[in-house]
């Protein structure tokens, strides 16, 4: 193999390219889709698994409607984009607490591992405005670990939320 | 012949009924009640109560309150810090038949909001207080050293009260619960300057 002497700009450059990727993956993970190698699990968040009821159905939307939870579901590790992956969703909205079964619905990911679920507006409840999602294993066969997250809306005035799983194969 | 309240005594009833009732009446008119159960509602309005009775405790500690200074000053201080006990307790009760878990995880400081931790330190500050005050005969503390503990107590109460008054995003409006607590550490921190003489550890003069 070729030992080429290590001068400071290889350094540099070296050094600069694995800040960025580190930035890249890190970064990517918590906020937005990314296809990148060795792509790191999403871990379940404090409060993700508050008021969840197992089991709601697969519904085409949440009550009326008017407000848009959004996400993606990747693999672990090679960042594959998961289809028929079932994500459920509940939160307190205009139209009803987190434990009411109404406030609750599941939905499933497209071929791009994308999906959108309409709801009633979210409203703060125990001092922010939030949501809570879940993949639950016992639903999907096992496949993957079970993750529960819990997004807080930047303002109350917000019409949608985001929410991004990347699950590791159990 | 009963002396007529003087302007000065007005003024000041009136200065505490302006930085109370602002507060107050933005939560009870907040759009958020529309969407909230009535248990929910109490528990949030004992947080509200809350909030504004412990604005009267420095000042009836200190005797700044007209017609309410030295004896009567001192026993409305004690009803008025039963009451914000047994808020904080109606408060935190109402929260967990909203929402077990999330006051579950508040009191376990698990929770991902840090306003609940502020708020189960202030919790557990307020009840050692009122615990504090009933045995206060009892414990047979010399009155000076008790009097430090009560103040250094109501210190944690209310930077924690504050702290978790200010993080959430609730019935009360921004700028009006802001100027509350502003008043409130205001008024604790003028009422322990002016007792200091009380409640610090004697000089040798004395």
């Amino acid at each position: 193999m070729n030992s080429a002497p290590q001068t400071r700009r290889t350094l540099l450059m070296a050094g600069t390219s694995a800040v960025g990727v580190a930035l890249a993956t890190g970064v990517s993970g918590l906020f937005a889709p990314a296809r990148a190698q060795g792509l790191a699990p999403t871990p379940t968040m404090r409060g993700g698994a508050n008021n969840y009821l197992p089991g709601a159905p697969v519904v085409e939307r949440i009550g009326g409607g008017g407000f848009w939870m959004t996400g993606t579901v990747l693999r672990a590790g090679d960042g594959a984009p998961l289809q028929g992956v079932r994500i459920q969703i509940w939160a307190h909205t205009t139209e009803g607490h987190e434990r009411d079964p109404e406030s609750h619905g599941a939905t499933l990911t497209d071929a791009d591992g994308v999906f959108r679920m309409e709801m009633p507006q979210i409203v703060p409840t125990f001092g922010q405005p939030h949501g809570h999602l879940a993949y639950d294993a016992d639903f999907d066969g096992k496949r993957f670990e079970t993750v529960f997250l819990r997004p807080v809306m930047r303002g109350a005035s917000e019409t949608s939320l985001s929410a991004h799983f990347v699950l590791r194969p159990a | 012949m009963t002396r007529l309240p003087s302007f000065r005594a007005i003024l000041i009833w009136a200065a505490l009924a302006a930085a109370l009732v602002p507060p107050i009446a933005v939560a009870v008119t907040s759009p958020l009640l529309a969407w909230r159960e009535p248990v929910y509602i109490v528990a949030g309005f004992a947080g509200v109560v809350a909030l504004a009775l412990l604005l009267l405790q420095p000042l009836l500690a200190a005797g700044y309150l007209p017609g309410l200074r030295a004896g009567p000053g001192r026993r409305a201080h004690a009803w008025i810090g039963s009451g914000l006990a047994a808020a904080v307790g109606v408060h935190v009760g109402g929260l967990w038949l909203t929402s077990p878990p999330d006051v579950i995880d508040a009191l376990l400081f698990r929770s991902p909001t840090p306003f609940s931790a502020w708020g189960v330190i202030a919790m557990w500050a307020v009840f050692a207080t009122a615990l504090l005050a009933a045995l206060r005969r009892r414990l047979r503390l010399r009155l000076r050293v008790w009097r430090l503990i009560h103040t250094t107590l109501a210190m944690v109460v209310v930077l924690g009260t504050v702290i978790h008054a200010l993080l959430i995003e609730g019935t009360m409006g921004t700028m009006s619960k802001a100027a509350l607590c502003a008043l409130v550490v205001v008024a604790v921190a003028k009422a322990i300057f002016d007792t200091r003489s009380l409640i610090l550890p004697a000089r040798g003069k004395a």
